[in-house]
């Protein structure tokens, strides 16, 4: 029996932890799904984008009889304004179109409206466009080197942001350690890919001077929030409603221009207007990530004990910053979280964020947890080589081992099991065995490796963890109304806005397991803030955590409530009530009524209860957690063929622990869409530009997301240690596949190439790059 | 490039009359013409296979073939996979196995599958994996797409 099995059947509770089929799943597998995309309009919008990465806008000029807005049609719309109020953040304009000036290849510069995509299409490629000469920057190196140009007035020297940290004692530490060991790491930008790219419908309804945007975004509030706040109209006057949504991963919860753009329009002309981004223009023009070099350098005593972490970490952020989370979002989880799982006191970081003439960078799943996983498991190993010891046992003397722990960066972990997970990991992938086939392939000339990768994924995080950044806009917290109607339905309206997390399946297993009924009589509403509650939305491995969490606190409500009723009805003590098989029962005897008929009363004989009982049944739960850390280990085992430095993963596997899961296949799906988007990141994804800023990654042909044969079978192994710091004692896990297995994979790729004396620290570590390393090292 | 011509597309045995333009692909066709929006669209360069449908027994990227090469041809698309409320194969094994997160990918690889096991029922594990890596999903990491895959070719040679 496994460790997840035996907690669910000590739990008590019957829905939760089982592996339901999710109720999201009918609509989607007969095509009745409704994306954004699917909507008619009577107007279509194509965005005219720049062909330059930077330069003064010269002239515009639509052909005859076009519709078209620039930015002086726009006077009086406020520009997208993140703010941070910590860190020297230099608050960056963006206006909504461009104005004046274009500060990357892709930037809006004109909207074209037409009666059908094809017609604004064409209209749009007849527009002349003439933008000056300008040197672009597109590195992030060059842009904070002196003498670059200067990208926006606010932020001299390209410097968005910069953060430091240094613990008291660093430097007696430092210069007192045995060895220091260096890593320089560096990931490739990346784009999050949905696989729906983003889409906006604006309806206008004459009757009430409201419109109804309906888009493809994580979070549909905080967009009516900020979208009215831009355009200076009454939130009242402005419903966002996200259907389903195709995936988003982090680049759908920042605040599109083009969505502003769209609002307006409706306004302006009283009609619907509907954009559906193409593939290219969400490869240069949508957010990018990552992008992110790390000088990391450890201090070790004598027993290959780390003491010491000092880190420099440039994030290029792009040419604007994103809401809400700000551009900050990449720098400064690096600053908070590079100490990882491991146990030292010491610590030393700057962060920057570097504006270059390139697409803006915002949250994409595991937001720099995977590059800086990747510099620190890349130091790890290359520790253990310089101490001659095995990667995992470098790790054994390393990692946290006692709870609560206060990293060095001042986080608290609540208890995980870092240990556990590596020592089943390393039993999984019977290491001896591993090293012994290892030994003989390489006498015929075969190089295989194990890489071992072991963090922390910070999972759940309220509001005071944004506090920390000093974000203007603090998100945080989540709000569940959980209502039986009169007819004994059960509904849970959420303020999160899943989109493909299963979240109306998992919910609706917490609400069953409180009420005593079925899950799929459940239907749990979201994504339109006409009926949803506000909330933050879904992103950073927090719904299951907070939603969930709000859902248990209303649920538990209702629950109470309806214990009441049926006292009163059965006429029994509140104590000896049982709400089970969708009715109340008297423990022990055969008198019960069911949820319906009570609903029925809690709604129409009031008079019953006696001024006791509060009319209706509907109850409303918030909750606002501190976070809890889930953690793992991956382990990637590979070939690299020196020839052509192609690198095939022969086995990929995981011991993970998110605490208690409430729903297995569902948990065990996000694990592996996150190591596949990991495995993307290590060999396969990279948005290039050349020198002058033009995007040459922009067909998916070019930036190349894993296929079924990239991917290989995906071993999971579990441990449930149930968090103290959520209620239902789950852990998020939304990103932790994403996180380590860029890690792991190079770190096998090193392992596998050992033998040549080479370092790869750059990821993706394409062919070419292992060939080059390869060349440079006189190997082949 | 805005003339029209009347065509005919048949989809899922039902005929669709419609105008569209020389250029108009069946994508397109499919969604706005005839209101089928089940098929999705995602690069329309035909790589990533969101489009797939079945035109005459073959899966094809719809996006790639213009409405009117459809004409006069059997197209079938995800809409028409379930006969009544019996679900097909594919679909309940997609549901059954967890092969599908956001749903957008979906109707795709739903039709790549019944359109490539119905051709080749006794497929083997590797040429399917091959198959399968003619769409992209971003969700799952295909684990359970080809779990579900392999469950239904079962359930489909009975």
């Amino acid at each position: 029996m496994s460790a997840r099995e035996q907690h669910t059947k000590g739990s008590g509770l019957k829905w939760v932890g089982r592996a339901i089929r999710r109720l999201e799943d009918p609509a989607l597998v007969t095509g009745q799904g409704r994306f954004t995309a699917d909507l008619p309009a009577a107007h279509w919008v194509r965005f005219l984008r720049s062909p330059s990465a930077a330069g003064k806008i010269e002239s515009v000029k639509a052909p005859q009889g076009a519709t078209m807005i620039t930015a002086t049609d726009l006077k009086g719309v406020k520009p997208i304004l993140p703010m941070l109020h910590k860190f020297s953040y230099r608050p960056v304009p963006q206006q909504i179109l461009a104005d004046g000036e274009v500060r990357f290849v892709g930037e809006a510069v004109a909207a074209v409206v037409a009666a059908s995509e094809e017609e604004a299409e064409d209209i749009a490629d007849a527009v002349e466009l003439v933008i000056g000469d300008a040197t672009p920057v597109v590195d992030a190196r060059a842009a904070v080197a002196s003498g670059a140009p200067q990208i926006h007035a606010e932020a001299p020297g390209n410097v968005i942001l910069e953060g430091r940290i240094k613990t008291d004692g660093f430097d007696g530490v430092w210069a007192g350690a045995h060895k220091i060991v260096k890593v320089d790491a560096r990931s490739r930008r990346q784009n999050a890919t949905p696989m729906e790219a983003r889409a906006a419908h604006a309806a206008y309804d004459a009757a009430t001077g409201r419109v109804t945007l309906t888009c493809t975004t994580q979070m549909p509030h905080l967009m009516r929030t900020a979208i009215a706040d831009v355009l200076g109209m009454p939130e009242s006057d402005l419903r966002v409603i996200a259907p389903d949504v195709g995936g988003g991963f982090g680049q759908k919860m920042s605040l599109c221009a083009e969505y502003v753009v769209l609002v307006w329009l409706a306004r302006k002309l009283k009609s619907s207007v509907a954009w559906t981004e193409d593939r290219r223009e969400n490869l240069i023009a949508s957010f990018h990530s990552r992008d992110q070099t790390i000088a990391l350098e450890g201090a070790f005593d004598k027993d290959a004990r780390l003491l010491a972490l000092k880190a420099d970490v440039l994030s290029n952020i792009g040419a604007y910053s994103c809401f809400p989370t700000t551009s900050g979002v990449e720098p400064l989880m690096a600053m908070a979280e590079m100490p990882g799982p491991y146990d030292f006191r010491q610590y030393e970081c700057r962060a920057r964020g570097a504006i270059t003439n390139t697409c803006t960078m915002a949250a994409y799943r595991g937001v720099s947890r995977p590059v800086i996983t990747f510099a620190l498991e890349r130091l790890m190993d290359k520790a253990a080589r310089a101490f001659g010891l095995e990667p995992v046992d470098i790790r054994r003397k390393n990692l946290i081992g006692t709870f609560p722990y206060v990293s060095a960066a001042g986080l608290k972990f609540d208890e995980a099991s870092y240990k556990q997970t590596l020592e089943m990991a390393v039993e999984h992938a019977a290491l001896p065995a591993f090293r012994k086939r290892q030994a003989e392939a390489r006498k015929q000339g075969r190089y295989l490796g194990i890489g071992f990768a072991t963090f922390s994924e910070r999972t759940g995080y309220g509001s005071p963890a944004f506090t920390a950044r000093g974000m203007a806009i603090t998100p945080g917290w989540e709000t569940v109304h959980v209502s039986v109607d009169p007819s004994g339905f059960i509904e849970a309206r959420i303020g999160s806005s899943p989109h493909g997390q299963g979240l109306r399946t998992t919910l609706a297993q917490i609400i069953a397991d409180e009420l005593g009924v079925e899950p799929h009589k459940i239907k749990v509403i979201h994504g339109d803030t006409d009926t949803a509650p506000y909330g933050w939305g879904t992103f950073a491995s927090r719904s299951l955590v907070i939603s969930g969490g709000a859902t248990l606190i209303a649920a538990r409500k209702v629950r109470a409530k309806l214990i009441k009723i049926a006292s009163t009805m059965l006429e029994a003590a509140a104590d000896d009530i049982v709400l089970e098989d969708g009715q109340a029962k008297v423990a022990g005897t055969d008198r019960t009524v069911s949820i319906a008929k009570m609903a029925r009363e809690a709604y129409t004989q009031t008079h019953r209860f006696k001024g006791e009982i509060e009319p209706g049944l509907s109850e409303s739960g918030t909750y606002d957690p501190p976070g809890t850390f889930s953690n793992a280990c991956h382990v990637a085992i590979v070939e690299v063929d020196v020839e052509t430095g192609r690198t095939r993963i022969e086995k990929f596997l995981v011991a993970e622990d998110a605490g208690r899961i409430i729903n297995p296949m569902i948990a065990d799906g996000q694990v592996h869409g996150g190591i596949a988007q990991g495995i993307g990141n290590a060999l396969l994804e990279e948005i290039v530009y050349d020198d002058s800023g033009n995007p040459l990654t922009a067909t998916l042909a070019e930036y190349m997301p894993p296929t079924a044969r990239e991917v290989p079978e995906i071993e999971l192994h579990h441990i449930e240690t149930p968090s103290t710091e959520s209620i239902t004692k789950a852990k998020g896990l939304g990103e932790g596949g994403c996180i380590g297995a860029p890690a792991a994979i190079v770190n096998a790729i090193n392992d596998a190439l050992s033998p040549f004396d080479i370092v790869i620290d750059e990821m993706p570590a394409t062919p070419q790059r292992v060939r080059a390393a390869l060349r440079k090292a006189g190997a082949a | 490039m805005t003339e029209k011509s009347s065509i005919t597309l048949t989809i899922n045995g039902r005929d669709h009359a419609i105008k569209v333009e020389a250029r108009r692909t069946l994508a397109d066709a499919i969604r706005e013409d005839c209101g089928q929006t089940g098929t999705h669209i995602g690069c329309e360069h035909g790589v990533c296979g969101a489009c797939t449908v079945i035109v005459d027994g073959e899966p094809v990227r719809s996006c790639l073939m213009f409405a009117a090469q459809a004409a006069g041809k059997q197209i079938r698309t995800v809409e028409g996979l379930a006969k009544g409320d019996t679900l097909h194969p594919m679909q309940q094994a997609f549901m059954d196995h967890h092969g599908l997160q956001c749903g957008f990918c979906t109707p795709g690889f739903l039709m790549l599958a019944v359109g490539v096991l119905e051709r080749e029922p006794d497929i083997s594990d590797d040429d399917l994996i091959d198959v399968l890596s003619s769409n992209l999903c971003r969700c799952t990491g295909y684990q359970n797409i080809i779990k579900a895959v392999r469950a239904a070719a079962k359930e489909m040679r009975k």
